[in-house]
């Protein structure tokens, strides 16, 4: 009468429940892999850059000579990239997820906005470079500059907040605009006192996230032509500038070994600096979250 | 009497279609002023549909066409011209889930009066506590007014969104199935407050439960798959319907 057999039941359990250890063991394992590495990436940074690292480096320029060489350039100078690139990127970031999300009508276009997005958060960041290269240093002249830096660094993250703060503004239940438009309040009203401060913690989120990946960009800085050498600080937009990643790429090319440990140093203090600005993010996050 | 009464909703050859599927077929309905009129029927009938047509909520689905008319107070709500705010400023709605916002209470009762653009404090104030006492949620809240809502019991939330409904003193409220996320002890205050609201209000309110209908409405609409079988007295559509399905849905036979 009994469809399923006690015995065959019985029988399994201890594979089963043998399974369900293997897994465990492999995820543990996986994840074993990743702090292994970044505990010998932590490791190597901390022994070579340590030695380098005193208040002369913090307020130094660069140099010739290894154990005179600063990161004050480029400290500053990455500080007003983000200048550019923060208020930028955030406003038209969210500004376009707001459209797609809650104006824009579904069909072939959004459709065909949204998976260029994706697939321009995708594209590597050197041809940003030679984007940013062609439109603000040649077409509109602005020479080697920090607001050209920073534009072209607000374009390469552009798409990855425009994503992440779809998706916060997606995750916004329905029943909330509901409420809001049934007691006749307008899209924006719903927009701005409903959907934008509960999505904000999600929008500062992928902010973050975006905001850290351009402070530690490369690649398109040496196109649209940050400085490797520079001696003063920039004092608005419109100056030349250099960034920190910049500064320690110039050193890992320099022909003294000693620069190694420079550079060292210097990705200590762009980490710190990266911690420093997530930290505050997620200070301001939590506030937000805690007003809901 | 109920015919010296005027209508809020005149209701004509209403028909709707999501995509290609057809949910209401020519409905013609009055609904009378400070009358609730309940809306009966199976799961799927249409009920809901057709309350969220009547301050067109049903457009937030994007793939919805009508044809046909409801006229609100003489006026066609389809016209090209009906500002469809101007629409549900007038006639409020709240939903099947409580749905408050996640701000204090005093903040969901305000946000209605806010959008429409009243700042003075004091006026708040007022609206607060009379939308409060209207929702008989006054003396359980009046000491945590600045607490979240999210903190409230399920029923009280509801009375929290029909306050909310009843700050911008709408004309008409609409009400999609209440109580059906609500205990039988906050769903007999919900159902109390209808009675005490109908003096003020006119009331459409959608139910699957029949006793609900019977004990509160005045009228009862019946439908059954997107068609209005029935639409008369409650008394007489209870005790001695016309029409064969709806005396085989009220008396359980199916449904």
């Amino acid at each position: 009468m009994a469809l399923i057999n006690k015995d065959t039941v019985s029988n399994k359990m201890s594979g089963r429940i043998l399974k369900n250890k293997i897994a465990k063991v492999i995820f543990f394992i996986a994840t074993i892999i990743g702090l292994l590495f970044l505990g010998a990436l932590a490791y190597r940074i901390l022994t070579q850059g340590l030695g380098s690292l005193d208040m002369d480096f913090l307020t130094g320029f660069t140099s010739q000579s290894p154990d005179r060489a600063g990161i004050k350039a480029g400290v500053i100078g990455s500080l007003w990239l983000m200048s550019v690139t923060a208020p930028v990127t955030l406003i038209i970031g969210v500004a376009t997820a707001i459209y797609l999300e809650e104006y824009a009508k579904r069909g072939k276009f959004t459709r065909f906005i949204q998976i260029n997005l994706q697939n321009l958060a995708g594209v590597p960041s050197i041809v940003f470079g030679l984007l940013g290269l062609t439109i603000f240093v040649y077409i509109f002249n602005t020479g080697e500059i920090v607001l050209a830096g920073g534009l072209t660094l607000g374009l390469l993250v552009l798409p990855v907040i425009v994503v992440a703060a779809q998706e916060s503004i997606r995750s916004v239940p329905n029943e909330l605009r509901e409420a809001s438009y049934g007691m006749g309040a307008t899209k924006w009203q719903t927009v701005r006192r409903i959907v934008l401060p509960a999505a904000i913690p999600g929008i500062l989120t992928g902010g973050i996230l975006a905001l850290s990946r351009a402070i530690g960009e490369t690649a398109p800085l040496l196109l649209v032509g940050a400085a490797t050498a520079i001696f003063t600080l920039p004092s608005g937009i419109f100056d030349p500038y250099t960034a920190m990643p910049i500064q320690i790429y110039s050193w890992t090319k320099a022909p003294q070994p000693e620069f190694e440990y420079v550079a060292s140093a210097g990705i200590i203090v762009l980490l710190v600096i990266l911690l420093l600005l997530n930290s505050i993010a997620v200070f301001i996050r939590n506030k937000f979250s805690k007003r809901l | 009497m109920a015919d010296t009464k005027s209508s809020v909703f005149n209701v004509k050859d209403l028909n709707l279609w999501y995509g290609d599927n057809q949910a209401l077929y020519d409905i013609n309905m009055d609904i009378k002023e400070n009358d609730v009129t309940a809306i009966i029927g199976p799961s799927g009938c249409g009920k809901s549909t057709y309350v969220k047509t009547l301050n067109r909520m049903v457009e937030t689905v994007p793939v919805v066409k009508t044809s046909g008319e409801i006229e609100y107070r003489g006026k066609n709500i389809f016209d090209k011209n009906y500002l469809v705010e101007d629409l549900r400023t007038k006639v409020g709605m709240v939903f099947q889930k409580p749905n408050p916002f996640p701000k204090s209470i005093y903040e969901n009762i305000v946000y209605g009066p806010k959008i429409h653009g009243i700042k003075d404090k004091k006026t708040l104030d007022q609206i607060v506590e009379k939308s409060l006492k209207g929702a008989a949620l006054w003396d359980e809240v009046k000491d945590r007014l600045h607490e979240n809502a999210y903190g409230l019991s399920g029923g009280q939330q509801q009375r929290v969104c029909i306050a909310r409904c009843l700050a911008i003193e709408p004309d008409v409220i609409l009400m999609d199935e209440p109580t059906s996320a609500l205990d039988p002890i906050s769903t007999l205050k919900v159902e109390e407050l209808i009675q005490e609201l109908k003096k003020d209000y006119s009331i459409v309110i959608v139910t699957h439960n029949m006793q609900q209908a019977a004990r509160i409405s005045d009228k009862t609409a019946f439908f059954l798959s997107g068609e209005l079988v029935e639409y008369t007295d409650t008394n007489t559509l209870f005790s001695n319907p016309t029409d064969k399905r709806t005396e085989d849905y009220i008396t359980g036979r199916f449904g």
